[in-house]
């Protein structure tokens, strides 16, 4: 055994760790504003394009992964079509650094922060915000008090669901971004690393165990979250 | 006087609703099937729908204008809106949920906050959710919150009718109340008669999105024609205020505008003002002025208009003392006496077929 640090872990371990966990923070901190834009238009607007745009946003589910990260690479490599406006209006560079890991993992979570946002959007019953209208409160006013609170359950459960699935990103991490130790080696991409290396197992197993740990409290979380918000409103 | 002046059409998909009628101070009811029409007028009344055409006016200020383009977003109408399903906001506690409008909507505080939960018997609610409230709780909730958001005008869809008989009974005197100490104009969708008999002072009869009668409640009901849905029920509302009460008996005087009527209520107090339904089924006429009958309210009446060529029983429109009453006979019996429009009779009504229907505290109803 390497490793002494706290509960064995080595330096780097936590490195990889805390590297895992901004990647995934940062990729649902972008992603969730949007996919709620998405799953808000999708549930309460029809217009031409709506299945298109349905289809697009399920892609990062049902394409290999390995397409979607050379897709990414296409589109926001430091010559894509996207890539190169960015790091030259934002200063924002994606190939090859965590920044470009946090996309991928923003992506391919994607459809999974959409879907329970939109059940609840779909869900939610207008007639509450039409009685927030005739008290005086205004379309937004209306959106704040009464119809994002009411959300709130699905809009946590697709954030935690979202960032269990950014935190064990792979194939289009290892596509996109490559595998490079402290700048884009994530928990998934270390763990397959030892586990290609002769003897690497006793290094991985630890990783292993943090993942589950980290998967299993993100899950409990979350359901312990959306059983304090439904108190009180169900049963 | 801020009256709601309506005078509206529109369409709600294929439904076409056109209907002019004016709310004064105290309740109006709008009355109809289901389909009528009702809840349409309400929504654009309230704006969640806008009409084609029209004008709708609280006094001076205007809501909608078709002519001047005006159509006031539902949150600038200051409408106090009672939904059918009452629509409280689950993640709130009852009291976040009555103070909405002053801390969501930022309306003025327009009556005290006691004031309203008193009116309404809500002081042991106010931590609860709504969830936890039973459907007549939470129908006193949600009139309590349109309140309290300042209005200058109250609309309630059918607040009752998800209720069972039992809360009825409770919210009816929470809503009387209401009418006699708001002192706003309310307008009250409903379709049991009961309900209107009760509460309404003035009457709109909806059919298929059209007004089909409007006016005094007591006229409305008394018209022959006014409320043909009524069936089994119709009957006529008469006013007068309680004059006296034998205890030994348990008897209560009523004086009808000179006329005196007996009936047995044990609420009614002397200088009471108070609101008897007489359905027309249970009122005989006689030719002459009865002796030594058991019947005790005998009241000369003329005969209005009698209805039912050919059905097996006439509708007779009576007035007294300046109010209408409605008789049901067969016609063998008006054919028998000879019942003409513009004759003089009595109409005769025994004093444990009468319902009180409405009563007020204090005397300027």
């Amino acid at each position: 055994m390497t490793g002494s640090g706290m509960f064995g872990l080595t330096e780097a371990d936590w490195g990889i760790i805390l590297l895992s966990l901004r990647i995934a923070f940062v990729a649902i901190l972008f992603a969730l504003p949007l996919a709620f834009a998405v799953a808000w238009v999708l549930a309460r607007y029809s217009f031409p394009g709506k299945s298109l745009l349905q289809a697009m946003v399920t892609m990062p589910l049902v394409l290999p992964p390995v397409v979607t990260g050379y897709l990414l690479l296409l589109w926001f490599g430091t010559r894509g079509a996207l890539g190169a406006p960015f790091s030259e209006w934002f200063g924002i560079g994606f190939a090859f650094r965590w920044t470009g890991a946090a996309l991928a993992a923003g992506v391919m979570a994607f459809p999974l922060l959409v879907r329970p946002m939109r059940l609840s959007i779909e869900n939610i019953d207008r007639g509450l915000e039409e009685a927030a209208r005739t008290l005086g409160a205004g379309r937004i006013v209306a959106f704040f008090t009464v119809t994002l609170p009411m959300l709130l359950p699905g809009v946590i459960a697709g954030a935690m669901l979202g960032f269990a699935k950014a935190l064990g990103e792979f194939g289009a991490t290892i596509t996109f971004v490559s595998n490079i130790p402290g700048e884009t080696q994530t928990l998934s991409l270390a763990i397959y690393s030892f586990l290609q290396t002769p003897a690497g197992d006793s290094a991985a197993i630890k990783l292993i165990l943090v993942s589950v740990f980290l998967s299993v409290v993100a899950v409990i979380l979350s359901e312990w979250l959306q059983r304090r918000l439904d108190s009180g409103r169900s049963g | 006087m801020s009256e709601l002046v309506v005078s509206i059409s529109g369409r709600s998909g294929s439904f076409s609703v056109s209907a002019d009628f004016t709310a004064l101070r105290g309740v109006t009811a709008l009355f109809g099937h289901s389909g009528a029409g009702k809840t349409t007028l309400l929504k654009m009344i309230s704006g969640t729908l806008s009409p084609q055409k029209g004008r709708i006016a609280i006094g001076e200020h205007v809501l909608f204008d078709s002519e001047s383009r005006i159509d006031l977003a539902p949150e600038k109408r200051h409408i106090g809106y009672v939904f059918q399903d009452a629509r409280l906001f689950p993640h709130l506690s009852v009291r976040h949920n009555l103070t909405y409008a002053l801390w969501a909507g930022r309306r003025r505080a327009g009556r005290p906050f006691a004031e309203v939960v008193d009116l309404l018997g809500l002081a042991a609610l106010l931590e609860r959710r709504p969830v936890t409230l039973s459907g007549g709780e939470r129908q006193r909730v949600a009139i309590g919150r349109a309140l309290l958001s300042n209005p200058a005008l109250l609309l309630l869809d059918e607040p009752l009718s998800s209720l069972d008989h039992a809360r009825r009974q409770e919210i009816l005197p929470y809503l009387e109340r209401l009418r006699d100490e708001s002192g706003l104009p309310i307008v009250y969708v409903s379709h049991e008669i009961d309900e209107v008999a009760r509460l309404a002072d003035t009457l709109v009869v909806l059919a298929e999105g059209r007004v089909v009668a409007s006016g005094p409640v007591a006229e409305v009901f008394a018209r022959i024609d006014g409320i043909g849905s009524a069936g089994e029920d119709v009957g006529a509302l008469i006013e007068g205020h309680v004059t006296g009460h034998d205890v030994e008996y348990r008897v209560t005087y009523i004086d009808l505008g000179g006329e005196t009527f007996q009936i047995v209520d044990e609420m009614l107090r002397p200088g009471m003002q108070v609101r008897l339904r007489v359905r027309a089924r249970d009122v005989s006429l006689a030719r002459h002025a009865p002796e030594a009958i058991s019947i005790r309210n005998v009241l000369p009446v003329r005969i209005v208009a009698i209805s039912g060529e050919s059905a097996a029983f006439a509708e007779v429109e009576l007035a007294f003392a300046s109010q209408l009453l409605r008789a049901r006979l067969t016609r063998k019996s008006v054919a028998d006496l000879g019942l003409k429009p513009g004759e003089e009779a009595f109409a005769l009504v025994k004093a444990v077929s009468v319902d009180r229907s409405s009563m007020r505290f204090g005397k300027d109803g």
